[in-house]
């Protein structure tokens, strides 16, 4: 198939192309604790020392989730514009493209997940803050709709404040148009993961975020529709301990799991075979 | 009504306020004084028009927000009859903020849902200022399954500076809650018509505003954010009225504006001295659009209906290759 042939590596955000030494000092932002930069790297950029679940980049998750050689990312060629003439947007958005890529906000993807053709989409923080404006939105409903043509379960990753001011009531719009995508998929019984990462607030929490089959979360990440500096402005108080992370929500009976990211490939697969009807993945074991 | 006036209607409000005094003089002392009235009231009609047609998008704002114009429940008294309000989500609590239930639109019978403002400070503190809790969002997605049950078309009315953001709000899942009304409504299959009354406050607007039709009412603002939030976010001000202007025009976020993007579909003119100046002819006006676009939508077969929203969602944006 022509996608299949398609296939390269994911290009590297020219941040990465920094060539940062493998052997640089890192520090961990929950504990402090200190190393070099590769054994973060090589354990997932999670801490070895508190778990704690640092940052992660769109394409490093790609390469998490995806097996090598299947990956082939989509509508790279899809690109923001300044449709409402917004003061400082376009000298907002070069600064992104230098600094965070040139995928927007998200980087979208068809590949197999040990074996299973799956579309992957994963928001990327590091351009403008994960901001959902025009362009996340149609990646979106293209990748939903290559879900809905092949049959292939859906995945979104989120990593976002919301939607993007700078495109005003178009950005707004996104998040009808992304549950509008969510809804023929749903009718067509194609199953849709959405996992929610450190932050997931905004627009972007209330539609697609929440509207998963199973909606996973990873340990410590900050989700909610107004961030925890609005509502504690509204609130005249400091928020109680542990407000709005995704252990709260797990007991608040808002999402399905916490998971580790070291555990999400498995997870995802699982999760997902169970709902296409598909047997176990070869080498699962009951724990 | 007893709350206060807008700067830019200061002028409106002495002129009425002079009129109102010869006409008492009159009545009292048994004058004919209608050779002065009549200018007065002339120049009344051209200072409301002029003053209303001249407005900057953050004077929009503040009419929009405006507790002397008609809210939902003033357009389901004026425009509608037979109305028999339902309330509660059946999981937590009634929230006052949403108010909807069965109403007739010239006989026929519609699903009316709309968030409720407060004319009053304590009137606004049982409604919550306009701004819903999931529960609220909840209630209005179990009517507009009630709607679709019995195969009845939705009227939303959407006047809200946004969704409460609060504790409570958050533990109940304000997020789930609306997205969960995005993806129903964007599969309900009977018509919705979706009007802007007053403010249209990002998320917790589009929650009841995901429509076949899109109206706004011409002073009304539909905006991804409060022009107050913008401007602290973007320019670190919040407060004064330069960056809330500058705020309010780049959002683009006036009923002419938007239709230019294509985001609604029709603007519902205004009365001279804008929609408070005279309520019953808002609602009429109200009353006659929708009822045009009901009779187009009533001839949609359901499935039809579904795609065509589904596809004019699928069409917004704006972005290059
Ligand atoms: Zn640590």
């Amino acid at each position: 198939m022509a996608w299949f042939r398609k296939e390269k590596s994911p290009r590297r955000p020219r941040a990465e192309r920094l060539e940062i030494p493998k052997d640089a000092w890192e520090k961990c932002e929950a504990c402090d604790h200190t190393d070099i930069r590769e054994k973060f790297e090589r354990n997932a950029n999670v801490c070895p020392t508190c778990d704690h679940h640092r940052r992660f980049r769109a394409h490093e998750y790609l390469s998490l989730l995806l097996d090598a050689g299947t990956i082939a990312e989509k509508d790279e060629e899809l690109v923001s514009v300044d449709p409402l003439q917004f003061p400082d947007y376009p000298a907002r958005l070069k600064k992104a493209l230098a600094n965070a890529g040139d995928h927007d906000a998200i980087l979208t993807a068809s590949g197999k997940m040990d074996g299973m053709p799956v579309n992957l989409g994963v928001m990327d923080f590091a351009f403008m803050g994960g901001s959902m404006g025009s362009v996340v939105g149609e990646k979106i409903a293209r990748l939903g709709q290559r879900s809905l043509e092949k049959k292939w379960p859906l995945i979104i990753i989120s990593a976002s404040g919301g939607a993007r001011m700078q495109e005003g009531v178009l950005s707004l719009m996104q998040m009808a148009k992304t549950s509008a995508v969510l809804s023929q998929l749903a009718e067509r019984r194609i199953p849709y993961v959405s996992l929610l990462t450190n932050p997931t607030t905004g627009g972007v929490s209330a539609s697609y975020a929440m509207l998963g089959d199973a909606i996973l979360a990873e340990p410590g990440a900050v989700i909610g529709f107004a961030g925890p500096r609005v509502i504690k402005q509204t609130l005249g108080q400091d928020l109680p301990e542990g407000f709005q992370t995704a252990e709260f929500l797990l007991t608040h009976g808002m999402v399905d799991q916490v998971v580790h990211r070291h555990h999400l490939k498995r997870t995802l697969g699982q999760l997902l075979r169970h709902m296409s009807g598909k047997p176990a993945a070869t080498g699962w074991t009951a724990p | 009504m007893g709350t206060s006036l807008l700067e830019f209607e200061k002028p409106i409000a002495e002129l009425e306020r002079q009129i109102q005094e010869l006409r008492e003089k009159a009545e009292a002392q048994k004058l004919d004084l209608s050779a002065e009235i009549a200018p007065l009231q002339e120049r009344l009609a051209e200072l409301r028009r002029d003053t209303y047609k001249n407005l900057t998008p953050l004077q929009r704002v503040q009419v929009a927000r405006s507790s002397r114009r008609p809210f939902t429940l003033d357009y389901i008294r004026l425009a509608f009859s037979d109305f028999i309000e339902l309330h509660g989500d059946r999981a937590f609590r009634d929230d006052p903020s949403i108010v909807g239930g069965w109403a007739r639109l010239d006989g026929d019978t519609v699903m009316i849902i709309g968030q409720q403002r407060g004319r009053d400070t304590k009137e606004n503190i049982h409604r919550n200022f306009g701004m819903p809790h999931p529960e609220g969002y909840r209630k209005a997605l179990r009517l507009l399954k009630l709607a679709e049950k019995f195969q009845v078309p939705v009227l939303t009315f959407i006047d809200t500076p946004g969704a409460w953001a609060g504790l409570g709000a958050e533990e109940r899942g304000q997020s789930e809650a609306i997205a969960r009304n995005l993806l129903e409504m964007s599969q309900l299959t009977v018509p919705i018509i979706a009007t802007v009354i007053g403010e249209g406050g990002s998320g917790g607007a589009l929650a009841l505003g995901v429509a076949d039709r899109v109206l706004m009412l011409e002073h009304s603002v539909y905006s991804v954010i409060t022009v107050e939030g913008c401007a602290a976010i973007l320019w670190k001000d919040g407060k004064s009225p330069e960056m809330r202007e500058k705020a309010a025009s780049s959002l683009r976020i006036t009923s002419p504006e938007l239709l230019a993007l294509k985001v609604i579909d029709e603007v519902i003119p205004e009365p001279s001295g804008a929609a408070h100046a005279d309520h019953e002819a808002t609602a009429k006006a109200v009353h006659d659009v929708i009822l045009r676009h009901l009779d187009e939508l009533k001839r949609l077969k359901p499935d039809k209906l579904v795609r065509k929203r589904r596809e004019k969602y699928l069409r917004m944006g704006s972005f290059t290759t």
